[in-house]
């Protein structure tokens, strides 16, 4: 249980003071000091969530600007996703590929109108902008935006605490976005997030970002919340998290994101492939993968937890976890993990060897929680 | 509590005879780890050496061995944890308590530490 609090090493977001304000425990996260849990804790802190909202400082992910004519067109040199048709104020979830299709990191793409607006991951952004200038640098304008904190405001009430900032972004629907200003602060808002919960997601000035969440935080509706909380949230969601449920050796069919391949960008497409690793990841999308992830949910309280084994009724290894825990709303443990195609049927039923013992989990679909996106 | 007995790896030893003792883990350990979701109970009749894996506490983020304070036979395990695993949070001195122990070797209990040597540690 020994933890070590190397503060003083680890990059801060522009919320850290209020954090620790807020009495929350501090710990590295991708070289960050983040908010694991507050006094709340993690159970509180999702089921809240999930009754009301709550604010979440993602300040450590990457935020990048791509400008110039041909931006679009240039991007989707490097993801699956249909980037050209994106039309103004779209957002897309898409992926950035290796050569053999293997996943390099999730991101988000939001057509601002002026620019294309990029959230990637925190563990992955050196990598990430090194690869968009390796590739686009001759062709695009990358910017990478150092000066902003993001914040996300998650749950079924965030949208009438927003109504009370900029009443307009209540319009927004799910996957769009629009500038706004929020207590003077000039923010790029998203109608997006990682809960499952319909919510924002918030590019705010780093000097306005501690104001602003202030102003959310004295909403009665509102609470801060740790990344723990996200995470127990995100996995009863169904939603993937890089370096767990996604890496460089698996593609978009295995994991069970097929959508992720627009249409345009399909064999029968207009813009068929062009991605890094298109040939492979098109044949397995036509053939199907040799692996699948499916959600896992375990027999009995026992967590089930990432990297634990999944076998099949003649004791043979057919799967991994992923990523597993206790799921707070559905109060039970929850699991999302890779299984040979042939076991990946709803309903199967499989066990996972916890600590030398076998617990009995079923093949069920990973989206444990309905999500609650609001789209008009 | 006075009379607790406590280890490097945060589990407390209460002795409520000369040859029983209760075992649960520290209201630091349980602090650390957060809202607890499962307890994996020993069984009752289990052999256990001093220093060795008796059961897990879960919290909602990680798994956490419990040590045996003390050598000796599993007498009993608190049942109530199995539903509500919550009650080790809530009191992990009291309600909370784990299992109960039968020492094989008593002076055993010499070699763990007192309230003051554990707040030392813990920085409490």
């Amino acid at each position: 249980m020994a933890e070590s609090h190397n503060n003083a090493e680890m990059a801060k977001t522009p919320l850290y003071d209020l954090h620790v304000e807020c009495g929350a425990k501090m710990v590295e996260f991708a070289g960050y000091a983040m908010p694991v849990t507050f006094p709340a804790g993690i159970i509180k802190e999702h089921l809240h969530t999930r009754a009301k909202a709550g604010l979440f400082d993602v300040s450590h992910m990457g935020q990048v600007r791509l400008k110039g004519a041909g931006a679009a067109e240039a991007l989707e040199a490097l993801v699956p996703g249909d980037i050209v048709g994106l039309e103004k104020g779209a957002q897309r979830y898409t992926l950035f590929t290796n050569d053999k299709g293997g996943i390099l990191d999730d991101l988000m793409v939001t057509n601002t109108g002026e620019d294309l607006f990029l959230v990637v991951n925190a563990a992955c952004k050196e990598q990430d902008i090194a690869h968009l200038r390796k590739h686009l640098g001759d062709k695009v304008e990358i910017e990478v935006l150092e000066d902003r904190a993001l914040l996300a405001l998650q749950g079924p009430t965030a949208a009438g605490v927003m109504e009370e900032l900029a009443p307009e972004l209540t319009k927004l629907v799910f996957m769009t976005g629009a500038w706004a200003t929020l207590e003077g602060a000039e923010c790029f808002v998203t109608r997006s997030g990682y809960t499952g919960e319909d919510g924002y997601e918030i590019s705010v000035p780093a000097d306005r970002a501690e104001a602003l969440a202030r102003k959310l935080l004295a909403h009665p509706d509102v609470e801060a919340i740790g990344l723990g909380a996200r995470d127990s949230l995100r996995l009863e969601a169904g939603l993937c998290l890089y370096g767990h449920d996604l890496d460089t050796d698996t593609n978009l069919v295995a994991a069970n994101l097929k959508w992720v391949l627009s249409k345009p960008r399909r064999a029968d497409g207009e813009r068929a492939g062009g991605f890094p690793g298109a040939d492979v990841t098109l044949s397995e999308f036509a053939e199907g993968s040799p692996r699948k992830r499916v959600g896992l949910a375990p027999q009995g309280r026992a967590p089930v937890r990432e990297g634990v084994e999944i076998v099949n009724g003649e004791g043979q290894v057919v799967g991994v976890v992923t990523s597993g825990g206790y799921g707070p709303s559905v109060e039970k443990p929850v699991a999302m993990g890779y299984v040979n195609t042939d076991c990946s049927a709803m309903g199967t039923e499989l066990k996972a060897i916890v600590r030398g013992k076998e617990v009995p989990v079923t093949v069920v679909s990973a989206t444990f929680v309905e999500h609650r996106y609001y789209r008009g | 509590m006075s009379g607790l007995k406590f280890t490097e790896d945060h589990e407390w030893l209460s002795m409520e005879s000369d040859e029983v003792g209760v075992v649960g883990i520290t209201d630091y350990a349980q602090a650390q780890l957060g809202d607890l979701v499962f307890v994996e109970l020993p069984e009752v009749g289990r052999e256990v050496s001093q220093g060795e894996d008796i059961g897990v506490v879960e919290s909602v983020k990680t798994a956490s061995d419990i040590k045996s304070p003390v050598s000796g036979v599993v007498v009993a395990v608190n049942e109530a944890l199995s539903d509500e695993p919550g009650k080790v949070n809530e009191d992990p001195t009291g309600e909370g308590w784990i299992y109960k122990i039968s020492l094989s070797n008593a002076s055993e209990v010499e070699s763990l530490m007192d309230d003051a040597a554990y707040k030392a540690l813990t920085g409490e």
